[in-house]
């Protein structure tokens, strides 16, 4: 047990590996500042040591990684985490250890990082960011992210209310109280642990009572009238239409949870939405402003009146505003030494507040190490003096809290007293109340430390010349200032820098803080855990899962399984010790020389009927459509209105004025909203209705040079030829028969009421294995079509190519008027060197890369690339699809397929794509 | 996350719907090619209101047609498309 004794002090945590004990209701700053730890942790590039700077949720130096494995989370703020028994902190970004750390005894980091250094690195050659990379990923970073899986469960949950008041201090009291009283639904939003806000800092008598008593009967109140009250939860981001995001803490971080979750998004809508956010307190820039023991007023004030710990005894306050004499009177009464108030501003300001006050003073430079500050230099009316400290408490002026309120819009105005922007008008049903509406007046001053130790972001090493170098190269948008210098973006998101920052901006131009403009507030207001945005949306619920009909039926096969978007399809079907590949080359050639069945019930299916669905499909489909027979069917592709292709599939004309349309499996959902948007808007009139029956209808194919027998066998008919449908019925279900192929061989595709897809899937199956045939995947599927030629959507149909660069030119149809056709007569669909499907073969059987790029010697720029590549299905050596520029004329070249992620390269020579019975003889009967 | 409220089924969150296009951006059919390549490609992209086509489509499926201001969100009318609004 190291640390100091203190009465109550019952709850054991570690820091660094080191026990102490914490009092209830302390965080974890407040617990290390009464065991006298004072260095907390390394700073992000330069290895600086820090200390604790604040008391709340803005702590930019304070951070530490807690918990345990998954449960681990890095820059946790030690001023925004309470103790809890079996707490174990870590300081961070220090190597080997905090006390003795390499990085800042060689400084190398100060030197390499100036502002604007990963910018120069960039834009510089390649080779110099890789030189750096290494040296700076050791350097630079803050806490590092656990690599296990999160073993915490997060719940989401939507909330309603007339009013979501944020903020638990007096004046969110009050308006929830108001509120609640004229019958509104009030929830009220605190990110600490209890209500109070500053009235925990600052007690006082409200109401005839004091502070605890008046806050318990302000909360008791609420409660009985049935007020929500949400601690621990912080309002992370105000969105349109007043919603607005909570993270609620349900256990501290890193603790375990017991059976309940770990935290809470709540998605709150509220009528009005009331900012009691309160406000930021700014530091002052002097040198080595940034070492422990230079700490905000208020922090130290709250230190000693809230949590009973004095955090120096030898007090120097540097102030700009009133404010600060209240913490020297705090820590007057607490029993420490105000050696001085240093006030910017001249006489009378401080004069009758019984210190020993120094007007005209600005901070110079903070003296001392790690250990801490041991006193303080400061100019003071154009004199240098020197002042010995242990604490030096600063505060440099009020930001009010305007991050909601912006993040919604809300407009921001500057304050001059204040020197602070605060709340303007509103863009939604929103105000603000209390002291973020009301910033107390502070004094302007010139930093006169040493620029390049004037710490303005402490987070992400961001100085006042930093700054200044921003602006004499050129950068005049504060926007560009805030890349340029990082300043802002760490994950404190600049809450004590952003003003210093500005101001020092308006200082380097010569303008007024206004003119040198604000960045954007954006959430979140403090960093959410990413399990709590995921809420349940993990593992496998992270995406939805579609089961096709037939799924049971597969499951007890156990295949291999695709996830195939959000299907569950099978690749494979294995036999004994079968591998995916023998498994589908096996099924693929079943279905070369024998037979085979495969689930297809995933495709898109449209029935389309009505006396204009002939006209509506040829709007869809860029081929004929109207010229079918009843009872015949075609291949049919589909244009965007940029005239290139996005999905293929078949048409059937079934009756007089009744078509079955399919699509891609992949495309689904986007044609099923094309074509609804095609038939809302722009063809209201039509007489057609259109349905999708996706999931309605399972459907089989059947493939193979047996497949004519088979089907005959199972409808006691002879099947239709090829391109034709007929209706018998399989096992005593009606079905569509389909007379169409991908795989090359004469086949069909049965399509029927999902509900009795088991049962035909069984007599379809039993008759396949009678014929000595079998059960293929998708595998098999991918062996087949590629090697015949067929397009799938995504790698082949890939949304750059038209129907000419696909080879389908002659396939559209010659009346036009199907959408795409008004953009065809562009010029660059006629340029030379656009991408053209082509077929590959492996020269010397070796396979080939998927993915690869095409190049015609190596080193040269990529000419197109692999879409798909296989085996052949019978015979020996290696195929592939691809698109290549201009590669209709370049058949017969031998080019090389590079795959430097595969790390495979290969020569092949350009054919047409078609490696399988390019005259469709097998088709026929 | 704005309200929208949808002709059919009243006030939703917008992530019930799905952004479509501008209404300047539709493409007629037979449309005249240089008609067609300026409804796609050269949109006025106006700082302002603008009408906009949206389906509530984890709703009713129903289109619908809102007038949005993008800059400040604010949504002025909204009005349901497709065979059924035709008289
Ligand atoms: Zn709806």
């Amino acid at each position: 047990m190291s640390g100091v004794a203190r009465e109550g002090a019952t709850i054991g945590f570690t820091f660094d590996g080191t026990r102490y004990l914490a009092r209830p209701g302390e965080t974890l700053a407040a617990a290390l500042l009464a065991n006298g730890v004072r260095l907390v942790g390394r700073s992000f590039k330069y290895h600086r040591p820090r200390g604790i700077l604040t008391a709340g949720v803005e702590e930019p130096n304070a951070l530490v990684t807690v918990g345990r494995g998954g449960r681990t989370e890095p820059n946790t703020r030690a001023t925004d985490l309470f103790v809890y028994e079996g707490l174990e902190a870590r300081s961070q970004n220090r190597w080997p250890g905090l006390a003795f750390d390499l990085g800042a005894v060689f400084g190398l980091a100060s030197k390499a990082l100036p502002a604007g250094f990963y910018y120069k690195t960039f834009f510089g050659h390649a080779r110099t960011w890789l030189k750096y990379e290494a040296v700076i990923r050791r350097a630079a970073g803050l806490g590092p992210a656990p690599t296990e899986a999160d073993p915490d469960h997060f719940s989401q949950r939507a909330l309603f209310a007339d009013v979501a008041v944020i903020g638990g201090g007096r004046a969110g009291l009050l308006a929830a109280r108001e509120a609640l009283r004229a019958g509104k639904r009030v929830v009220l939003i605190e990110q600490d642990a209890v209500l109070g806000g500053g009235l925990l800092r600052d007690p006082r008598e409200i109401d005839g009572q004091g502070s605890a008593g008046w806050i318990a009967t302000v909360e008791a109140e609420l409660r009985s009238g049935g007020a929500r009250i949400l601690t621990r939860t912080t309002a992370t981001g105000h969105w349109d239409d007043n919603m607005l995001c909570l993270a609620q803490k349900l256990v501290e971080p890193g603790q375990v949870p017991g059976h309940g979750f770990a935290q809470r998004m709540w998605h709150l809508r509220a009528g009005e939405v009331v900012y009691a956010t309160g406000l930021i307190e700014r530091p002052i820039p002097f040198a080595n402003n940034d070492r422990p023991g230079v700490m905000l007023s208020r922090a130290v004030r709250t230190y000693i009146r809230r949590f009973g710990v004095v955090p120096g005894r030898r007090v120097v306050v540097a102030t700009t505003n009133d404010d600060a004499y209240e913490t020297a009177r705090a820590l007057r009464d607490a029993g420490a030494e105000v050696v001085a108030v240093l006030d910017t501003r001249p006489a009378p300001a401080g004069a009758d507040s019984g210190f020993a006050v120094l007007n005209d003073s600005v901070p110079q430079a903070a003296k001392g190490g790690r250990r801490g500050v041991k006193g303080l230099s400061a100019v003071i009316a154009g004199a240098e003096q020197h002042f010995a400290a242990d604490l030096i408490a600063v505060s440099g002026g009020f930001s009010p809290a305007v991050h909601l309120h912006s993040q919604a819009g809300g407009a921001l105005d500057w304050d001059e007293g204040a020197r602070a922007y605060k709340a303007g008008a509103a863009r939604q049903a929103a105000r603000t109340v209390g002291s973020a509406g009301d910033p107390p007046a502070s004094g302007a001053f010139r930093p006169v430390g040493n620029a390049k130790a004037s710490f303005l972001d402490f987070q992400n090493d961001v100085t006042l010349a930093d700054i200044d170098l921003a602006w004499r190269e050129g950068y005049r948008s504060v926007e560009h200032v805030k890349r340029y210098t990082t300043l802002g973006m760490a994950t404190d998101q600049g809450k004590t820098s952003n003003l210093p920052a500005l101001e020092a901006l308006a200082h380097a131009g010569g303008m007024t803080v206004p003119e040198a403009g604000i960045t954007t507030f954006r959430p979140p207001y403090t960093p959410v855990t990413m399990g709590a945005m995921a809420g349940a949306a993990q593992g496998e619920h992270a995406v939805p899962t579609r089961r096709p009909a037939l799924y049971a039926v597969h499951a007890a096969k156990d295949p291999i399984w695709l996830n195939a978007g959000y299907w569950k399809r099978p690749r494979a079907y294995p036999r004994g010790s079968e591998t995916l590949a023998q498994a589908g080359l096996r099924e693929a050639r079943s279905v070369r020389q024998l037979v085979g069945l495969t689930d297809v019930s995933t495709l898109a299916k449209f029935e389309v009927n009505g006396p204009d669905a002939a006209r509506f499909l040829e709007r869809i489909c860029a081929t004929t459509v109207a010229k079918l027979a009843i009872g015949r069917g075609r291949y049919t592709i589909m244009l965007r209105e940029d005239g290139l292709v996005f999905d293929d599939g078949t048409v059937w004309r079934l009756g007089e004025n009744r078509y079955l349309l399919t699509s891609s499996t992949s495309g689904a959902s986007r044609m099923a909203t094309h074509i609804s948007y095609v038939r809302n808007h722009l063809m209201p009139e039509a007489k057609v209705s259109v349905i999708c029956v996706q999931e309605h209808y399972a459907a089989i194919a059947v493939a193979g040079p047996k497949s004519v027998a088979v089907m005959e066998q199972l409808t006691g008919e002879a099947p239709p030829r090829h391109m034709s449908a007929s209706q018998p019925t399989i096992a005593g279900v009606p079905v569509h028969l389909l007379a169409a192929s991908f795989s090359g061989e004469r086949a069909f595709e049965v399509h029927f009421d999902a509900r009795h897809a088991a049962a035909v899937w069984q007599a379809i199956d039993d008759a396949v294995a009678a014929a000595g045939g079998c059960a293929y995947g998708l595998e098999a599927m991918e062996l087949l079509r590629i090697e015949k030629g067929h397009l799938v959507i995504g790698p082949d149909i890939d949304g750059r190519l038209s129907a000419d660069d696909l080879g389908m030119g002659r396939m559209l149809n010659p009346a036009g008027g199907y959408i795409g056709h008004s953009t065809l007569h562009r010029p660059a669909f006629a340029e030379p060197g656009r991408k053209q499907l082509v077929g590959l073969e492996s020269v010397n059987g070796d396979s080939i890369p998927e993915g690869a790029m095409l190049v015609p010697h190596l080193g040269a720029r990529a000419e197109g690339h692999v879409t798909g590549a296989v085996r052949r299905v019978l015979g020996p050596g290696h195929i592939a699809l691809a698109h290549l520029a201009d590669g209709r004329a370049r058949h017969g070249q031998e080019i090389y397929a590079r795959s430097l992620t595969r790390g495979h390269t290969t020569r092949v020579r350009v054919v047409a794509p078609h490696f399988y019975d390019p005259a469709g003889e097998r088709y026929r009967d | 996350m704005l309200t929208i409220a949808c002709p059919h089924c009243g006030p939703r969150a917008q992530a019930e719907f799905v952004y479509e296009r501008t209404v300047d951006s539709v493409v007629p059919l037979d449309a005249e090619p240089a008609e067609a390549v300026a409804a796609l490609f050269t949109r006025a992209n106006p700082r302002g209101e603008d009408d906009e086509i949206w389906r509530h489509t984890h709703g009713c499926g129903g289109w619908l047609v809102m007038r949005r201001h993008r800059v400040t969100h604010a949504i002025s009318a909204i009005r349901a498309i497709g065979p059924e609004t035709l008289p």
